[in-house]
Order: structure tokens, then C-alpha cells, then sequence
């Protein structure tokens, strides 16, 4: 296996991975998932950046892989302290129970 | 001493300004006293420096006081100037004492109306303008004044706006004398296009220099100031709204026809005269204009059973004589005329502004009668008016100033003939609807008990006008009858005189007994029609032929008709068919469209965070797929 066909299919796995997150991101109501599949779209890019740096044999992908964990922990934050104010309002994690804001 | 030249329009303006701002708490001695105080003001510095102008002409006779620049873009600098030469001395002479007699009469005629200190506003701010008209030193400045009383006449006219037939007469003043604004708005963009300057005395200077005698540019230039001469002068076509202007109150009747407004366009012919000379055919026009406007509205006053719209027809056909004088180049005459015009115009409508006051708001001559033993004073001052005002010879200011119109219309070359005979018609008119009005006003039975006039201010005022309307005569006297020129030889710097084409004093013998033959003729036939056969001059309006050109001359030769026939209908039924307003179309299809978009566009905002999402990845997916593949 040569490079090429290296970041080829690296660079398919984490399309994969990411369309795998989206579709989960989409298609699932309950609030806990959709975070879940933040977190599996948010590691389908830090895939992505750590094959390209195989690729060109470069430290940059790596280190943007770390910085991609530091964001996906502070999100992790975040998005459950939202989940937790959420169910405080709605009583539920449905997140098609609080459209709210329909114009 | 000339320096003061700038208070002269300074002092009404600023009694506009305070009677605006502070009017409303002042009693209303002190509004009287402030409005006509700052024109009194403004009369004694013109005096001032009348006096000083004769006693010791400055170099060439002319005095350019230059306050500021008005504005500085490029090679166009208006300044505000004054400028001071005989023509606008005795314009500003005239201004500001009639216009100082005339509000010294309105403290009684006014005293008592709710508008009190307003009407002295605009009477103050009428006089203003109307000093910056004829002091402008260029063409900008002489516009505003031009607009400037146009406005204030506008407001005179609606000064009782509580009735909408005022309203209506102040509208039409103003879109009629607008129609003769815009040409000569045009006018002056033409002459700055060809001649690179607005001041009036340098571009009466290149006019000659540019433009060939009767060539296009230089006839269009004088059709065009001619034009707005028509309208502020109500000559003929754009006459009518005179005698509609007589809504609002009698003093302001009196200002605008004797003092201010309708001779600016005699002031504006006669400072622009070299424009007119090298377009000869349209001096021509400007005679045959005031020939037939002398007529027109002389033969309409006959007819006319307000008092104050006769006095306005007078006044439409009296300019006439004006226009006419202008026309065959008679400049200084006209100018003379325009004087003792606004002495005894200013006198007959003050008195017929006493007249209507003591019979309790009564404007038809014929619901008149007897007032010559009820109001004794106004009867011998009006009778002086009319008498100034036909022509009497040898003792009225009117005989001097016409009679000089009407001779050189006679004897300078572009006059003529027909002129002269059509301006005899006019003076043989003019003798008979001043005393019909003077007759059934003033002898026959009394029917209504009066209000005697018991102000010293409104008989000072009368006094002083019927004064100036005998002696104003004086200082221009034709050569066989004591040969005196001081106006004519004052005016001389400014307004050439041409020579005569027909000479001798037996000319002058003939065209005086002529004349007089019309004038005395006149006042005689008005005797017999409206005193000893009264009644079968009544009946003879009666009759289907009588009833039809009573109708006709009644209404001012149906100028009114013709106007609403041929534009006012024509137009209200072209606004009543686009009342939807096809132009808005467009508009209102670009509001529809974005209504459409945006309800369509609403519907995605569905609250619903999942949909979002979708977008957004959606949104990615063209905008990847557009940078990649395209």
C-alpha cells in the first residue's frame, strides 16, 4: 500500500465516520445522541487531519488532533450543561418537543 | 451714507422675524407698531440714501454694496449684492412709502382680527423680498425676491384660510405666476449657459457682445424673462389670477397690485432692457401683450360688480399701459407710470377697503349708494384716485404718466399706429369704469347705515397717498407744456431714451386733445350710462345679445373657461384614470415578489434543531461540491 492509497482510504474512512455522525446528528431525536454523534463527527475530522499529516510526514495534523480534543471536551461541557438545563425546562430530551421557535 | 443700503430690506425682514417668533405674546399695539415701524424704518433709510444718491452720484451712478458670497463652486460665485442705481432708487422709493402708507392703514383695516400680528408678518416679509427684487445686483438674488413675493402672496391671499374659496384663489395665484416662474427659471439657465455670469449688469453687457440681433439664443433669452413677467404682472394669457386674488384682505390688495408684486415684472423688462432690445421681435410681443391686456381686462372691468375686482382688472389693464410702454421702448414712461400707478392704486384700493369695512364686508357696488354724504372723506379721496387713475388733464399724476405712455407710443419707431389707437380704447375704458364704480358707489340712494371711519392712522394714510397721486405727476412734464425731466433725466443712466420717428409740437397738440377727448369723453359717457340712464343701461344686460357679452366680458373673456377646458379637466380626468397609479406597479410587483420569497422562506423556519442541521450539512455539500467541481 502505497501513499496515495493510504490518505485515499484514510480520507474515506473519516468521510465515512463523519457522514455516519451526521446522519445521527439528524435522524435521532433524543438530545444525549446527538452530542454522541457530535463527538463521532467531531473525531472523523481529527482522523482526517492525522492521515494528512502521515501523508506529508508533518507534526501539524497531530497537533491539530490535540486541539480538536481540547474543543470536543469543553463541547462535552457545554452541550451537557445545556442537556441539563434542558430537561430542567422541558421535562424531556426530545429534541422535537421544543420547536418552539417555529416562525 | 450710501453704506445703510443694506439696512433698507434688513428692517422688515427683521420685523418679519420678530413678529414670527414673539409675535403671539405682544398686545397688539406693539405688533401694529413693530410691523409697520420697521418698513417706516426701512422707508426713511431709503429716503436717506435717495437723497444722498441725488446729491452726490457716486462714479456712473451706481452703487454696488456687496454683503457676502452666497455660495462658491467653481467659476460660479453668486454674491448677495445690492445694487443701487436710479431705476432702483426710485423702486425702492415707491416700496417702501407706499408700502409704509399701506400698513400705517392696515393698523385700522386689521385692528381686531385674529391674525393681526401675523398679517403684519407677512405684509413685513412681502416688503422685504419684494426690496430684494429690485436691489438684486445679480440674477440668483432677483429670483429669490422673485420667489420670494410669490410666496407671501400666497399666503396674503389664503390670509383667511378658514374659507376655502380663499385657499382655492391663493392656489391658483401661486401655480399661475409659477408657470411664469419656471420660464423665467429657464431663462436664467440660459443666459448662464451662454454667458458665463448671472450678474445682471455684466450679462447685460455680453448679451449684445454674444448673441446677433434677433438670433435664436437672444429671443429665447427674452421670451423667457418676458415670460415670467407675464406672470407676475398678469398680463395676458396668465392673467386671471388677479381678480381671484382678491380674497385677501384689502391692504394686501393694495400691496400687491400697487407697490410690489405686479410690477416686478415691469422692474425685471426694464433692468433687462438690453435683452430686449437685441430681440426685437419679442419687444414687439411685449407691446402687443400689453395692448391687448389693456383692452382685455379694461373692457372686463366694465362689467364687474365687486368693487375690488374692478380695481384688479384696472390694475391687470393699467400694467398693460405698462407692458406696452416697455414694448415700443419707452422705458423711462413706463417706469413713471408705475409710479403714480402705485400712488393712486395703493389710494383707490384703501379706499374701497373703507368703503367695504363701514358697510360690513360688502364687495357689490350695487348694494352700495349715497356713500358720498355717508363717508364724505373717502368719497373726495377716491374721486381723486379715479380721477389719477382716468387721466384727468393737467391736475393727476395718472394724466402725466399715460399721456407720455400713449405719446410715445405714438411717436417712437416701434410703436405706431395701432398701438396708440388700442391704448386711446384702453384710456376711454379706463375713464368710464373708474367713475361707474365711482357713481353707483358714491351717489344714488344710501341703503345701509355705515361705520364712519374714526382713525387718524387710516386718513393720514389716504391723505398722504392722495397727495402723492396729484403732485407725482409733476416731475415730468411734456416739453410744450412746461418742459420738465427730472425722472426722465434721472432715469437717464439707466434707461435710455430712443429718438422719436414723428417730431414737432403740432403732433403733440393733436395727441393731446385726443387723448383728453378720451380721458374727459370716458368719464362723461360713465355719466350719462350710470347716472341719467341708469335704468335702461341695466335692461340693456337684459336682452339675449346684452345678457351674452355681459357674460363674456363678466367672467374676463372667458380666460377661466378656456384654462379649465383645456388643462384642468383634461388633467383631473388623466389623474382620475391613473388613480391606481401605474406607475406604482412596478413597485408594488417588488413588494409582492418579496412577500412571496419570504413567506416561502418562512416555512423552513421550523423551530426544529434537526432540520437545521440538515440544512447546514446540505448547505456544505453545494458549497464543497460548487469550490470542487466547478
Amino acid at each position: 500500500m502505497n501513499d496515495a492509497e493510504a490518505l485515499n482510504y484514510g480520507m474515506a474512512l473519516a468521510g465515512l465516520i463523519f457522514a455516519i455522525g451526521l446522519t445521527g446528528v439528524l435522524m435521532r431525536r433524543n438530545l444525549i445522541f446527538i452530542l454522541l454523534s457530535m463527538e463521532i463527527m467531531l473525531n472523523a475530522t481529527g482522523f482526517a487531519f492525522i492521515v494528512a499529516g502521515a501523508k506529508w510526514a508533518s507534526a501539524d495534523g497531530q497537533v491539530m488532533f490535540i486541539l480538536i480534543l481540547a474543543v470536543a471536551a469543553a463541547e462535552v461541557a457545554i452541550g451537557l450543561a445545556l442537556l441539563l438545563r434542558f430537561h430542567g425546562m422541558h421535562k424531556t430530551l426530545d429534541t422535537g418537543r421544543a420547536a418552539q421557535m417555529k416562525g | 451714507m450710501l453704506e445703510m443700503l443694506w439696512l433698507i430690506p434688513a428692517f422688515p425682514f427683521l420685523g418679519f422675524a420678530f413678529l414670527i417668533l414673539a409675535g403671539a405674546r405682544l398686545p397688539q399695539r406693539l405688533k401694529a407698531l413693530i410691523g409697520a415701524g420697521t418698513v417706516a424704518a426701512s422707508a426713511v433709510a431709503a429716503t436717506i440714501v435717495a437723497v444722498r444718491f441725488i446729491a452726490s452720484p457716486p462714479e456712473g451712478s451706481v452703487y454696488v454694496e456687496r454683503l457676502w458670497n452666497w455660495m462658491h463652486t467653481g467659476n460660479f460665485n453668486p454674491a448677495v449684492a445690492l445694487y443701487l442705481d436710479p431705476l432702483s432708487v426710485v423702486m425702492v422709493l415707491v416700496v417702501t412709502w407706499v408700502g409704509f402708507l399701506i400698513l400705517l392703514y392696515s393698523t385700522y383695516f386689521m385692528a381686531g382680527d385674529d391674525g393681526f400680528g401675523r398679517f403684519f408678518a407677512y405684509m413685513d416679509l412681502f416688503v422685504g423680498f419684494m426690496l430684494i427684487l429690485v436691489l438684486a445686483d445679480n440674477f440668483l438674488l432677483l429670483y429669490l425676491g422673485w420667489e420670494g413675493v410669490g410666496l407671501c402672496s400666497y399666503l396674503l391671499i389664503g390670509f383667511w384660510y378658514k374659507e376655502e374659496e380663499n385657499v382655492r384663489a391663493a392656489l391658483k395665484a401661486f401655480i399661475v405666476t409659477r408657470i411664469g416662474d419656471a420660464a423665467l427659471a429657464v431663462g436664467l439657465f440660459l443666459i448662464y449657459y451662454n454667458l458665463d455670469t448671472l450678474n445682471i449688469q455684466e450679462a447685460a453687457a455680453h448679451a449684445p457682445e454674444e448673441w446677433l440681433i434677433g438670433s435664436l439664443a437672444a429671443n429665447a433669452a427674452a421670451a423667457l424673462l418676458l415670460g415670467g413677467a407675464l406672470g407676475k404682472s398678469a398680463q395676458l394669457p396668465l392673467q386671471t389670477w388677479l381678480p381671484d386674488a382678491m380674497a385677501g384682505p384689502t391692504p394686501t390688495s393694495a400691496l400687491i397690485h400697487a407697490a410690489t408684486m405686479v410690477t416686478a415684472g415691469v422692474y425685471l423688462i426694464a433692468r433687462c432692457h438690453t435683452f430686449f432690445v437685441i430681440a426685437p421681435a419679442v419687444q414687439t410681443a411685449v407691446a402687443i401683450t400689453g395692448a391687448f391686456t389693456l383692452l382685455v381686462a379694461g373692457s372686463s372691468a366694465l362689467v364687474q360688480r365687486d368693487i375690488k375686482r374692478i380695481l384688479a382688472y384696472s390694475t391687470i389693464s393699467q400694467v398693460g399701459y405698462m407692458f406696452l410702454a416697455l414694448g415700443v421702448g419707452a422705458w423711462a414712461a413706463s417706469v413713471f407710470h408705475f409710479m403714480t400707478h402705485a400712488f393712486f392704486k395703493a389710494l383707490l384700493f384703501l379706499c374701497a377697503g373703507l368703503v367695504i369695512k363701514a358697510l360690513d364686508n360688502e364687495h357689490d357696488i350695487f348694494n352700495m349708494g349715497g356713500m358720498k354724504r355717508k363717508l364724505p372723506f373717502v368719497f373726495w379721496t377716491f374721486l381723486i384716485g379715479s380721477a389719477s387713475l382716468s387721466a384727468v388733464p393737467f391736475v393727476t399724476g395718472g394724466f402725466f404718466s399715460k399721456d407720455l405712455i400713449l405719446f410715445q407710443t405714438w411717436i417712437y419707431p416701434l410703436g405706431g399706429l395701432h398701438l396708440f389707437i388700442a391704448g386711446l380704447i384702453g384710456s376711454f375704458l379706463t375713464s368710464i369704469y373708474s367713475f361707474r364704480i365711482l357713481f353707483i358707489v358714491f351717489y344714488g340712494e344710501a341703503g345701509q347705515e355705515v361705520e364712519r371711519v374714526k382713525s387718524r392712522a387710516a386718513t393720514t394714510s389716504l391723505t398722504a397717498l392722495t397727495i402723492l397721486s396729484i403732485v407725482g405727476g409733476y416731475i415730468e412734464i411734456p416739453r410744450p407744456l412746461g418742459n420738465v425731466t427730472i425722472f426722465s433725466d434721472f432715469l437717464k443712466p439707466v434707461l435710455p431714451e430712443a429718438s422719436p420717428a414723428i417730431t414737432g409740437t403740432g403732433t403733440f397738440i393733436i395727441f393731446l386733445v385726443v387723448s383728453i377727448i378720451c380721458s374727459l369723453g370716458g368719464i362723461y359717457a360713465a355719466y350719462i350710462l350710470f347716472i341719467i340712464k341708469r335704468n335702461q343701461v341695466e335692461s340693456l344686460a337684459t336682452g339675449v345679445p346684452g345678457n351674452v357679452l355681459h357674460r363674456f366680458l363678466f367672467t374676463g373673456w372667458g380666460f377661466d373657461l378656456i384654462y379649465d377646458v383645456l388643462i384642468v379637466r383634461p388633467f383631473v380626468y388623466l389623474t382620475r384614470l391613473n388613480r391606481g397609479d401605474i406607475f406604482d406597479l412596478f413597485y408594488r410587483a417588488i413588494e409582492f415578489f418579496c412577500g412571496a420569497v419570504y413567506g416561502f422562506v418562512r416555512t423552513t423556519q421550523t423551530g426544529n434543531v434537526r432540520w437545521y442541521a440538515a440544512a447546514v450539512a446540505f448547505g456544505a455539500v453545494v458549497f464543497i461540491g460548487f469550490v470542487m467541481f466547478l
